[in-house]
């Protein structure tokens, strides 16, 4: 019976009331590592690039450990950990072109990796140092956004900002499953639709928002939605890296062409913690969590790459060592970060120096001395 | 000197031991859901997981997931709903996350919640509270840490809350859920984990009513929120100097119960505001004006003096964020040159 089921409905919790019939679901790769067909998706992966899609997927689960470590033992102030969801954001991520634009939530460090940002620099903004090092210009990647749907609004006007300058990109919005309820993301939808925005909202939906369940957000499968706001929804196999970059690919190379938007449900689970701040274990069973281990998203790919060939075991012990450097380099480049200046909230209230808030950094530096003195 | 406010608390602790801010917060919250079945909860994370600071703690166990209820991430709606309810006879309790989202929720607030009493000439009332945590100093940075106070204290039908003791949160939350008007209740997230003492039997403390905190003959420090507490222990600190300081504590914002402030300027001649917010366009410059503006102001020796935020978003880095605020040693420093100033 589990095996049956297993084999038509591969993601665990899919049998709940509010999902649909699992054909809605896109997946390249089940769970078990097989490579299967899909009638509307289909990708063609040289056998180099899905070892460099692992090695992807397992360095930023090796950043985020020891990233976790870091905010244990004191040296960052928190983080957002993407454990479970690298696979939904490195297929996300890889499907990019050079000249799109993404608009990440707080959690993408996944994407983040596949646009060039140092991991020392989103370390940076979670140790309370700055509020992120990257350069979102030149990496086409935007700053974290914490106050929840907001960039949603910000990819869609970018996106009429390409239409307008008829550049042959597209911007990408992030966004959780507890975002699409939020007014400022609907409306984000009703903008992109009605002006035939190339933007592509992709949401993780990992089941939670913080303590909160997918079902008081959303009646329906999330997908389902943008059919009411005018555009295509597709739910693709969060967990499954070829099923995301094919579906991310396909509905970017739609918003370039100019035929609007397109909604990503990319359905997975958030392994571990809302933020280090939380324990998840007040409000979810223990029992889910080691169902979606099953599941687990770079598993998959090492065990499909190992099953046919494709890598050895020298392979993976190569990629393990190279995690092992990540590490050291992010543990050694956090510790020796440096302090902020200490009059740096004066700096960029404003594009130029006020003379009240120049007054006050003058007063505020003659202060300090007093102290010292 | 004495602690005014505190005298009666005292008398109790003995029989109640202490409990936090929370706890207070809690029990109010608990005895109101108790005692009438029209007192519901709502907002983000407040059913299993207890609140986001932890303040409803158990209650969905107790009261159920109808009267503890878990939203979708939508302070508007959050917000809109509670306003509906409250029109239909209920008295819904909002908790917002993070004081910074009720921005997402201004309509409602602003425009509805606030107007929906007077256009309707007094034939309805939104008998609703606004609870949410506010301030900085727990390293949450820029959109996790403001002190919106004045946009509220601004909004005629807003009656607007600071309390800044665990004695005094619960009786004044019961007191604004009673209240036939909405009221917004802010809470200092550094005052949640202080601990104090409840009078047992004491029930509702009224909403409109300035307290004074402590009495000095030098000058008078008037002080919002968790500032008040800073104020005390700089009071003490000066004491020790032979400076003796008056502290006061509007508590309720809007209406503001101004006679005991003016009062206590009469009495010091030199007063000293004191606000985490950005100073400018701040609650204190009402206090100031209403000073300036009333006979107080021939009682001065020296000019009014404020001490508030600097006027920039809250930095990340914790140094910086400190820096921000004014902290004890500002206070101290800034009472101390106050009162030994020339008149
Ligand atoms: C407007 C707003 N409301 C509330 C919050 C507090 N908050 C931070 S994360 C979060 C849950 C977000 O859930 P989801 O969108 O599913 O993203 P996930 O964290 O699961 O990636 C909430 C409520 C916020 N940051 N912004
Ligand atoms: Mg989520």
């Amino acid at each position: 019976m589990t095996a049956v089921r297993e084999m038509v409905d591969p993601v665990p919790g899919a049998a709940a009331p509010h999902l649909p019939a699992q054909p809605d679901l896109v997946q390249l790769l089940t769970p078990e590592g097989e490579r299967v067909e899909h009638p509307e998706y289909s990708l063609d992966v040289t056998d180099e690039e899905l070892r460099s899609l692992y090695r992807d997927l397992a360095l930023v689960r090796r950043w985020d450990v020891e990233a976790t470590a870091l905010q244990r033992q004191g040296e960052l102030g928190i983080w957002a950990s993407l454990q479970g969801q690298e696979a939904a954001q490195i297929g996300a991520g890889r499907a990019l072109g050079e000249a799109d634009m993404a608009f990440p939530t707080y959690r993408e460090h996944g994407v983040a990796w596949t646009r060039g940002v140092d991991p020392l620099d989103v370390i940076s903004l979670f140790r309370g140092n700055d509020l992120g090092g990257w350069d979102p210009v030149a990496t086409r990647f935007n700053l974290y956004t914490v106050v929840i749907g907001a960039q949603c609004l910000h990819a869609t006007g970018y996106a009429m900002g390409i239409q307008r300058d008829t550049a042959d990109a597209a911007a990408i919005a992030f966004l959780g499953d507890g975002a699409t309820s939020q007014g400022e993301v609907n409306e984000a939808f009703i903008w992109a639709a009605t002006f035939d925005a190339p933007v592509v909202f992709f949401c993780q939906n990992n089941q939670y928002a913080i303590s909160v369940p997918i079902e008081r957000q959303s009646k329906v499968p999330l997908f389902q939605r943008a059919a009411g706001f005018g555009f295509p929804g597709v739910r693709v196999d969060g967990n499954d890296v070829l099923a995301v970059l094919a579906v991310t690919r396909a509905a970017l190379a739609r918003a370039r062409e100019g035929s609007g938007p397109t909604f990503i449900e990319a359905f997975t689970y958030r392994m571990g913690a809302h933020t280090t701040s939380d324990d998840p274990t007040r409000y979810r069973l223990a029992d889910e969590l080691e169902e979606w281990k099953l599941r687990d998203p770079i598993a998959r790919l090492k065990a499909h790459l190992s099953r046919s060939g494709k890598a050895d075991a020298e392979f993976f012990a190569g990629v393990d060592a190279e995690g092992d450097e990540l590490a050291a380099r992010i543990r050694k480049g956090t510790l020796e970060m440096p302090d902020p200046a200490g009059t740096e909230m004066f700096d960029h209230v404003y594009a130029e120096q006020t003379e009240e808030i120049a007054a006050q950094r003058a007063a505020f530096l003659a202060y300090q001395e007093g102290f010292e003195k | 000197m004495t602690a005014v406010a505190e005298n009666t608390a005292a008398d109790t602790a003995t029989e109640r031991g202490e409990m936090t801010y929370s706890e207070a917060i809690r029990e109010g919250l608990a005895e109101a859901m108790a005692a009438d079945d029209r007192v519901f909860m709502l907002g983000e994370d407040v059913g299993v997981y207890g609140g986001a600071f932890g303040v409803s703690g158990d209650l969905v166990h107790r009261f159920g997931k109808d009267r503890v209820r878990d939203t979708p991430i939508s302070e508007l709606g959050i917000v809109g709903a509670a306003v509906g309810a409250a029109l239909a006879g209920m008295r819904p309790i909002v908790e917002i996350q993070f004081s910074d989202f009720t921005c997402q929720a201004m309509d409602q607030i602003v425009n509805q919640a606030a107007k929906i009493h007077f256009m309707l000439g007094g034939a309805v009332s939104v008998p609703m509270v606004l609870r949410t945590p506010l301030g900085s100093g727990t390293g949450a940075a820029a959109q996790h840490s403001q002190s919106l106070e004045a946009w509220f204290a601004h909004v005629p039908g807003l009656k607007v809350v600071m309390p800044s003791t665990v004695s005094e949160v619960k009786g004044l939350l019961l007191a604004a859920i009673d209240d036939p008007n909405p009221v917004v209740f802010l809470e200092h997230k550094l005052l949640y984990r202080t601990k104090g003492v409840v009078p047992a039997g004491a029930d509702r403390v009224p909403l409109g009513k300035t307290v004074v905190r402590r009495e000095g003959a030098d000058l008078t420090i008037v002080a919002t929120g968790v500032m008040v507490n800073r104020s005390l222990e700089a009071a003490e600190q000066l004491a020790a100097e032979g400076i003796e300081a008056t502290v006061v504590d509007p508590v309720t914002l809007t209406p503001l119960d101004e006679g005991p402030i003016l009062d206590a300027v009469r009495r010091t001649g030199r007063v000293l505001l004191v606000q985490e917010a950005p100073g400018h366009v701040g609650y204190m410059g009402e206090i100031a004006a209403r000073i300036a503006g009333s006979s107080a102001l021939y009682s001065l020796e020296a000019p009014i003096k404020r001490l508030c935020g600097l006027d920039a978003p809250m930095p990340y880095a914790p140094a910086l964020e400190s820096a921000m605020v004014p902290q004890l040693a500002d206070i101290v420093s800034a009472a101390r040159t106050l009162a030994t100033q020339e008149a």
